[in-house]
């Protein structure tokens, strides 16, 4: 059962395949590969696991990894919703099995071939009763204007933070400048080894103008990530340091809506990181000051700011300038996604971001982080303290 | 005007159950809101349950149709066949209150201004349908 100061789940194995534009395979066998390799990390085999969470949007079916696997019997299994921003759901959804005993070892995975066999940032004009990242009546409100793509989704959204805050796209450029210099000493990134400078963002062609160029957008990505859960008390026997869920949730506020959050009053308040933040600082009793590292949903450039002032690590309007005075660089008082982030590293939906998190805290990350203890992850509707098991 | 007919037709709308009296209603020229009929709050996109005080019962009103610009963008990539290049995408707020993404037409990039006032008008799409536009408004 939980302590009344954080559950007692903890992560204790993560897995992934490479990272590509072509894994060559099927969206179920980067799963299977993924899940495996968590269970090879934690000491645990298939026949341990007898609960799995994903997104609504992965197209793998958990009877299908149960037959894959050779798991025996599934207890529990649940699917979250809100795309990306859902992503750290699942891993929610595994600490409250685990706490309450509805399953002992929980795997939570993303798989999926987004940019071989189908193009996630696409337009989605052909697009009849939804999209990727769908399951609300969004679709219907944007593509008749020709609103069909994640980077015209979120524009508007941007375009008014910029003009609140007398922000530009060259702004935006410090937040690519940062994550892909992260993932340039990150064998695992995609990015491996080509960091870019300011002139290459600014001479990068625009998507939507005058507010996302090629260099704000994230990259499209095949590859599977999995995390294995389980309770604290088992994990002292498995593999590795176990990696403590202090807490997780989910949060969403009133008047959110999914990709088109534009319903609230005031959209440059990221209202669903406002209220996942808050529950997970109440929850905990840690605040802003008591993060080391954080991993935050960047599926363009100007989320990085969102992220950083729904959670309190600076004030609102002041991201830019937090950002260009280094304050996201490794040494500076908020590293952001040492990993390269999706930018960077791989566009795997958050998961790879949690993985990334587990490894900052085990002190086993390629560009980590001094003397962590707690690390935020934060990806909107979704977010989760990990933090060192005492 | 910026919402020349390309060659391919804009998609028309696929609205629900909730909001067939709002495409209707953009069919018919008038653009429609819903307002609860117990506690009159407006709301948008339509839904069928006040989220103030749980009233099922509501009003479909035509709406003055003045709104103000609350944001906006020009996508470039990738082209849409059924897009003139160089259109706007916009929220905007309405004089009632309520906040939806349209078009704004008839006016340069340079020009915008956020806040400036606009006023609908409409086009036609494919299969028949419509959907309504934004231009700037003449201070009246």
């Amino acid at each position: 059962m939980a302590s009344s100061n954080g559950s007692n789940a903890a992560i204790v194995g993560t897995g992934q395949t490479e990272f590509s534009k072509s894994s060559g395979r099927s969206e179920l066998q980067l799963a299977c590969e993924a899940i495996k390799a968590a269970l090879d990390d934690a000491g645990l085999t298939p026949a341990d696991v007898d609960g799995m969470s994903t997104f609504t949007i992965d197209n793998n079916e958990d009877v299908d990894l149960v037959r894959s696997l050779g798991v025996e019997n599934l207890r529990f299994s649940s699917r979250v919703g809100h795309g990306g921003g859902g992503s750290v759901g699942p891993l929610a959804h595994a600490m409250a099995a685990v706490d309450s005993g509805l399953a002992d070892v929980v795997v939570c995975w993303r798989a999926m071939n987004e940019r071989s066999e189908y193009r996630f940032g696409a337009s989605k004009m052909s697009a009849v009763g939804g999209a990727p990242g769908a399951g609300t009546g969004f679709i219907e409100w944007s593509l008749p204007f020709g609103s069909a793509s994640p980077a015209a989704w979120t524009a508007v959204q941007a375009q008014r933070y910029m003009h609140r805050y007398g922000v530009t796209n060259e702004d935006f450029g410090h937040v690519s400048v940062q994550l892909r210099k992260y993932a340039s000493t990150n064998p695992n990134a995609w990015f491996y080894e080509r960091p870019i400078t300011l002139e290459d963002h600014q001479a990068s062609r625009w998507i939507v103008e005058p507010i996302f160029r090629l260099l704000d957008c994230t990259q499209e990505s095949d590859g599977g990530v999995a995390v294995v859960v389980t309770s604290l008390e088992r994990a002292r026997d498995l593999k590795q340091p176990p990696v403590r869920i202090l807490h997780a949730t989910q949060a969403v506020p009133f008047e959110f809506e999914t990709v088109t959050n534009y319903y609230h009053e005031d959209l440059c308040s990221f209202d669903a990181g406002i209220a996942c933040s808050r529950e997970l600082y109440r929850r905990t009793g840690l605040g802003p000051r008591d993060i080391q590292v954080g991993m935050l949903y960047d599926h363009f450039t100007i989320a990085i700011y969102w992220h950083l002032e729904a959670n309190g690590f600076c004030k609102q309007g002041e991201a830019a300038d937090f950002v260009k005075d280094g304050h996201i660089a490794i040494d500076g008082t908020l590293p952001v996604s040492p990993n390269g982030g999706h930018i960077g590293e791989a566009y795997i939906h958050g998961m790879n971001n949690i993985a990334e998190a587990v490894r900052q805290v085990r002190g086993t990350a390629v560009n980590q982080v001094a003397a962590v203890e707690n690390v935020l992850v934060s990806a909107g509707t979704s977010g989760a303290i990990l933090s060192r098991a005492s | 005007m910026s919402d020349a007919t390309p060659a391919v037709q804009r998609p028309a709308p696929h609205g629900s159950r909730d909001s067939a009296f709002f495409w209707e209603g953009c069919r018919r020229g008038v653009l429609m809101g819903q307002r609860c009929a117990d506690c009159g709050a407006w709301r948008h996109p339509p839904r069928p349950m006040c989220p103030h005080c749980q009233s099922v019962e509501r009003e479909e009103v035509e709406l003055s149709g003045r709104a103000t610009l609350y944001s906006w963008a020009k996508p470039v990539h990738p082209p849409l066949p059924m897009f003139e290049p160089g259109y706007l995408i916009a929220l905007v707020d309405l004089e009632e209150g309520q906040r939806m993404l349209s078009n704004l037409c008839d006016v340069s990039p340079e020009a915008i201004e956020i806040g400036m006032p606009l006023e609908v008008f409409f086009v036609e799409t494919a299969e028949g349908g419509a959907v309504h536009q934004f231009r700037p408004r003449q201070a009246s």
